[in-house]
C-alpha cells in the first residue's frame, strides 16, 4: 500500500527452548514513525521475541529486516549499530554512578572520559529539551524516582542514536501519573518520526498510545490490528482465546458487624523508619476495604502486621477481642488462630515455598494443625488429597499436586495461595497484589473469588498498586501515603484523577488539574524514600 | 519442568563423578610408576571381598552416616554446621562419662545411656553457635569451626588433668567396664563362621546409625517440626509469613544436628576404642560434609556415600600396606571423589541435562 519500508520486519520467526515453543512463525512490519503495541498474556512469548530482535537470543529460524534490508543481529552490540535501542523492565543502570556517567557507559569515545562526559552532557540538554525529559546529569542514579531512572534508559537508547525504541513493559513500576508523562514522551518521539515498539499486558496502555497493535497468544501471532479499528474487549478475547469479564461483576456491598477495627497503629521496620504513622480504619464483614498508593507508602507494612509478620504498637480488635502487637500471640500462626486468612503481596517469596510441592504448599501457615497430623506424622496422604481437590475447585493447570510451585504460571501460584486461604473461610482475608504477573483469564477468576468471599459475609483488605483493580473491586477505598490514609472515598464518587491526587498525597481540592505540581511532590518524596533507603 | 528424571539426578550423576575421579587417580598412580589396576584390586579385596575388610569398611561408614546426617539436617535449614568434629569430641566425652561412672549392668542398657548423653552432649556444643546465629545473625561457620578447637583443647585438658588414671603417662581415659562393651559385628555373627567379621571394628552402632538415618528421614519429610525447618531453609521470609519462627526453628535444627554429630562417639570411643583418646573423631567431622554433599542431603544418599567413603578409608589403609603407595594418596583419592561430586557437580550434570532434553525432543 506505501512504498515505505518498515522500520522493523520480522520474518517467520520462530525459537523453542527444549520442548517449549516460545515463538512459533512470528512475522510482523513494524512502520516506522508509529507505536506499535505488542500485547499477551505472561508466558505468551513477547519478551523472547524482542529478546531476538535485540540479540539476546538467536531465532532458530526467520529473518530480521530493518528499514528495508535483511539484518543479522548476533548480539546486542549489532542491534544497536541498527538502530535499535532496548528498555528493560528491571533497568540495567549503575545505582552508585551519575547519570551522565550511565549515558556514556559503554559509548565512550577514546581513552580519556572527560570528552565524553562533555559531549554527553550536551547532548542530553538537547535531548531534553527536544522530548521533555529533564533529568540532572549529575544525580547519582540511587536517588532518582523510578520514573527518571527510566527517563535515563531511554537517554541512554537515544544517545546511542536509536531509531527504533523497544519498552518491555514499561509502566509496571510507574504511578498513573508518571505513567502519563512516560507516554508524552513517547509521543514525542513519534512526533520526531521515532518508532516505538511497546510491550505490555496492559490493554488501557495499549488503547491510549499505540497505532497498531499485535496479539500474543502461546507463542504465535495471533493477530495484527490498528488501535482504532479495535476495542479492550476484542483485544482481551484475542489474547485469552475466549470472552474475559473486563469489568468485576458485583452487587453492591451489604455490610454488616465491625469485624476488624485498627486504631491508632504505628510501625517501625528494622531500620528505624516509621513506616505506618498512626493509622485508623474499621472494616465490616461483607466489604471489600481497597487500600491505594504508591508502593512504599506503609501498605506492605500494614498488611504485614495484619498477617503477624511485623511487630508494631497501637491497638486491633478482631471481632471484639484484642489482637497482640508484639511478642508472644503476634506471629502468623497466631493470626490464623483468629481466623485471618492472608495472601501476600509476594507470593514467591512469602506466600509459597517454591521448592515445595503444590501439595506441600497447600498446607503452608496451617501445617501444625491437628487436621494434618496422624499420630507424631504429618497425614500427607490426606494433605496430597486435599490438595488434588482444592486444585480441581480453583481450576489450578496442570492438577498435579506432586508439581514444584515454582514450575506453575504466575496465575496458577496465585491460585494455589488464594485456595489455600479462602477454603479456611477466614472472617477476615487480607489481599496484597492478588493480580501482580497474573495472566488476564486468572485475573477475572481470582477477582469473582474475592467477590464470593465477600457476599459470603467476609471482610477484605484488599492493598493493590493497580488503580484499576482497586477501583473495580473496593466498596470502599482508603488512599494511603508516606504511612498515613489521606483519605476515604467511595468507587463511585471518585476517579483515578482524585485517587491519583491523593496518592502523590495532595488531599485539598487543586484549583486545577496540576499535574506538574503532583509530579514534583511525588518525585520529592520518592528522592527522600531513596536517600532514607540508601 | 524438571529436566532430568529423578533416578538420573540420584544415581548416574554421582556414579560418572566418582568413575571421572576414580579415572584422575589412576593417572595420579601410572605417573608414581604403579598400576592402577592392581591398586584398584588391593583396595576392593582389602575392603569388600573379605569379611573383615566390610567390618573396617561399615565402621568407617558408621562415623561417617552420623556426622553425614548431621550436616544434612542443619542444611535443610540452610545452615552450614562445619563443627562435626568438635560436637562428635563432645559427644565421646558424653559417651566416656556414662559409661564410666555409671555402673551399668548390661550394654543394651548403657548403649541407651550413652547415646542420651553423646547426643546431648554434641548437642550442647553447638548451643552457643546456634544461640549467636540465631540471635545475633554470627555466622554459624565461623563459629562452628571455632568451637572445634575449643573442644580439642577442652578433652587435652581433661584428658591429662582429670581423665587419665593415676601412674598412666598416656593422654586417654581409663578403660570402660566389660559391662559397657558394644558387641562387635564378630560377637554378633560368629554362628556364620568362626572367621565372620574376626578382629575388625564394626560394632552394634551401626544399627544406631542405620535407625539414625530413618530417624531424620521421617523427621525432615514426614513431620511438622521437618517441614518448618524446610520452610525455613528455602525462603525465611516465606516461615515468618507462615509462623514459624526463624530463631526457634534455627536453634532446635542445629542442636539436632550437634547431637547426631555427637551420636558418633557411641561408635568410635565406646563401639571401637573402649576409653576416651585424643581425636578420637579423627576428622569424621570433615567427612560428614563430603558425604552429606554426595548424599545431596538425603539420608539414603548419605548412607551410601557413607559406605564410599567408608571403603575408600579401608581400601587407602589397604593400599599403604600392600603398595608403596604413599598413604597420601588416598586422600588425594578422596579428594577427587569430593571435588567431582561435590564442586564439580556441573561439570557431569549439564552435559546430562541436555543429553536427556535432546533424547526427550527426538521422542516427542
Amino acid at each position: 500500500m506505501t512504498d515505505i519500508a518498515p522500520a522493523i520486519e520480522l520474518k517467520g520467526i520462530s525459537k523453542a527452548f527444549g520442548p517449549v515453543q516460545a515463538n512459533k512463525d512470528i512475522s510482523i512490519r513494524v512502520m516506522p514513525g508509529t507505536i506499535h503495541g505488542i500485547i499477551g498474556e505472561n508466558g505468551a512469548g513477547k519478551s523472547t521475541l524482542m529478546s531476538i530482535l535485540y540479540g539476546f537470543y538467536k531465532a532458530d529460524a526467520g529473518e530480521i529486516w530493518v528499514d528495508g534490508r535483511k539484518a543479522d543481529i548476533t548480539d546486542s552490540q549489532a542491534a544497536i549499530a541498527a538502530g535499535i535501542g532496548m528498555v528493560f523492565q528491571h533497568f540495567k543502570l549503575v545505582e552508585n554512578f551519575s547519570v551522565v556517567e550511565n549515558v556514556i557507559l559503554g559509548a565512550e569515545d577514546g581513552a580519556f572520559l572527560r570528552p565524553s562526559v562533555s559531549k554527553a552532557r550536551k547532548t542530553l540538554k538537547q535531548l531534553a529539551e527536544e522530548y521533555e525529559m529533564h533529568v540532572d546529569p549529575d544525580a547519582l542514579i540511587e536517588h532518582l524516582s523510578v520514573g527518571h531512572q527510566q527517563r535515563v534508559e531511554i537517554l541512554k537508547a537515544l544517545y546511542r542514536e536509536a531509531n527504533i525504541l523497544i519498552l518491555d513493559e514499561p509502566t509496571g513500576v510507574l504511578t498513573p501519573a508518571e505513567a502519563d508523562h512516560l507516554f508524552r514522551i513517547l509521543d514525542n518521539l513519534r512526533k520526531e518520526g521515532k518508532t516505538i515498539i511497546l510491550i505490555t499486558h496492559k490493554l488501557r496502555e495499549i488503547m491510549e498510545i499505540t497505532d497498531t497493535v499485535s496479539v500474543m497468544r502461546r507463542g504465535q501471532m495471533t493477530a495484527t490490528v490498528k488501535t482504532a479499528e479495535t476495542s479492550p474487549e476484542e483485544l482481551a478475547e484475542l489474547m485469552v482465546g475466549r470472552k474475559v469479564l473486563l469489568r468485576v461483576d458485583k452487587q453492591p456491598p451489604t455490610p454488616g458487624e465491625v469485624i476488624l477495627s485498627v486504631k491508632d497503629l504505628h510501625v517501625t521496620d528494622d531500620k528505624g523508619v516509621e513506616r505506618v504513622k498512626g493509622i485508623s480504619f474499621d472494616i465490616r464483614a461483607g466489604e471489600i476495604l481497597g487500600i491505594a498508593g504508591v508502593a512504599g507508602n506503609g501498605q506492605s507494612e500494614l498488611m504485614n502486621v495484619l498477617g503477624g509478620i511485623m511487630e508494631a504498637s497501637g491497638q486491633i480488635t478482631m471481632m471484639g477481642a484484642p489482637l497482640p502487637l508484639s511478642g508472644k500471640g503476634s506471629d502468623g500462626f497466631a493470626r490464623r488462630q483468629a481466623n485471618i486468612g492472608h495472601v501476600p503481596e509476594d507470593r514467591q517469596r512469602e506466600g509459597l515455598i517454591m521448592e515445595f510441592t503444590a501439595w506441600e504448599n497447600t498446607v503452608f501457615g496451617y501445617h501444625l494443625d491437628p487436621q494434618w497430623q496422624k499420630g507424631p506424622l504429618m497425614d500427607n496422604k490426606a494433605i496430597r488429597a486435599e490438595a488434588a481437590a482444592k486444585m480441581d475447585r480453583f481450576d489450578v493447570r496442570p492438577p498435579d499436586p506432586d508439581l514444584k510451585a515454582k514450575n506453575f504460571s504466575g496465575g496458577n501460584q496465585q491460585k494455589v495461595v488464594l485456595a489455600r486461604e479462602i477454603e479456611r473461610n477466614p472472617d477476615l482475608l487480607l489481599v496484597g497484589q492478588p493480580t501482580r504477573g497474573v495472566d488476564i483469564g486468572a485475573i477475572e477468576f481470582i477477582h469473582q473469588e474475592i467477590v464470593r468471599l465477600r457476599d459470603a459475609g467476609k471482610a477484605i483488605l484488599l492493598v493493590s498498586v493497580e488503580l484499576d483493580e482497586i477501583m473495580s473491586l473496593s466498596d470502599r477505598i482508603a488512599v494511603m501515603f508516606d504511612g498515613k490514609i489521606m483519605g476515604e472515598r467511595l468507587p463511585a464518587q471518585t476517579n483515578e484523577r482524585e485517587l491519583g491526587l491523593l496518592m502523590a498525597g495532595i488531599s485539598g481540592e487543586p484549583g486545577k488539574e496540576d499535574w506538574k505540581a503532583v509530579e514534583e511532590s511525588l518525585a520529592a518524596v520518592e528522592q527522600e524514600e531513596a536517600s532514607q533507603n540508601g | 519442568m524438571d529436566r532430568m528424571p529423578a533416578w538420573a539426578d540420584v544415581v548416574l550423576v554421582p556414579l560418572i563423578s566418582v568413575l571421572l575421579a576414580a579415572a584422575i587417580s589412576a593417572i595420579a598412580i601410572v605417573l608414581i610408576g604403579e598400576n592402577p589396576w592392581e591398586a584398584f584390586k588391593i583396595m576392593v579385596e582389602g575392603a569388600l571381598m573379605r569379611s573383615s575388610g566390610w567390618g573396617y569398611t561399615l565402621y568407617y561408614a558408621t562415623n561417617f552416616i552420623f556426622t553425614g546426617l548431621a550436616v544434612s539436617v542443619a542444611f535443610h535449614a540452610r545452615l552450614f554446621n562445619i563443627g562435626g568434629e568438635g560436637q562428635a569430641v563432645l559427644g565421646s566425652l558424653g559417651v566416656t562419662l556414662a559409661c564410666l561412672f555409671i555402673p551399668w549392668p548390661h550394654w543394651t542398657l548403657a548403649i541407651i545411656g550413652s547415646s542420651v548423653a553423646a547426643a546431648a552432649f554434641g548437642a550442647l556444643w553447638i548451643l552457643i553457635p546456634a544461640y549467636l546465629q540465631a540471635k545475633r545473625g554470627s555466622h554459624i561457620v565461623i563459629t562452628t569451626i571455632m568451637f572445634n578447637f575449643i573442644a580439642a583443647a577442652l578433652i587435652n585438658y581433661l584428658l591429662v588433668n582429670h581423665l587419665r588414671p593415676m601412674g598412666s603417662m598416656e593422654p586417654a581415659s581409663a578403660v570402660f567396664p566389660a559391662a559397657t562393651h558394644l558387641p562387635s559385628f564378630h560377637d554378633m555373627f560368629s554362628f556364620l563362621g568362626p572367621k565372620m567379621f574376626r578382629g575388625s571394628p564394626a560394632n552394634v552402632s551401626f544399627f544406631l546409625a542405620v535407625i539414625a538415618s530413618i530417624g531424620v528421614w521421617l523427621l525432615i519429610w514426614h513431620t511438622k517440626l521437618g517441614y518448618a525447618i524446610r520452610s525455613l531453609g528455602f525462603s525465611e521470609s516465606g516461615a515468618k509469613y507462615a509462623g514459624i519462627s526463624p530463631v526457634k526453628i534455627m536453634i532446635i535444627a542445629l542442636l539436632i544436628s550437634g547431637g547426631l554429630s555427637g551420636l558418633m562417639g557411641v561408635n568410635a570411643t565406646q563401639g571401637e576404642a573402649e576409653r576416651l583418646i585424643l581425636n578420637s573423631a579423627e576428622g569424621a567431622g570433615f567427612i560428614g560434609i563430603a558425604v552429606a554433599l554426595m548424599g545431596r542431603n538425603h539420608p539414603l544418599g548419605v548412607f551410601l556415600a557413607s559406605i564410599l567413603f567408608g571403603f575408600l578409608y579401608q581400601g587407602g589403609a589397604e593400599l599403604a600396606m600392600w603398595t608403596s603407595i604413599p598413604r597420601e594418596l588416598i586422600v588425594v583419592i578422596q579428594a577427587l571423589v569430593i571435588l567431582f561430586t561435590g564442586a564439580l557437580d556441573n561439570l557431569v550434570r549439564w552435559p546430562l541435562e541436555s543429553l536427556f532434553v535432546a533424547l526427550r525432543k527426538k521422542e516427542s
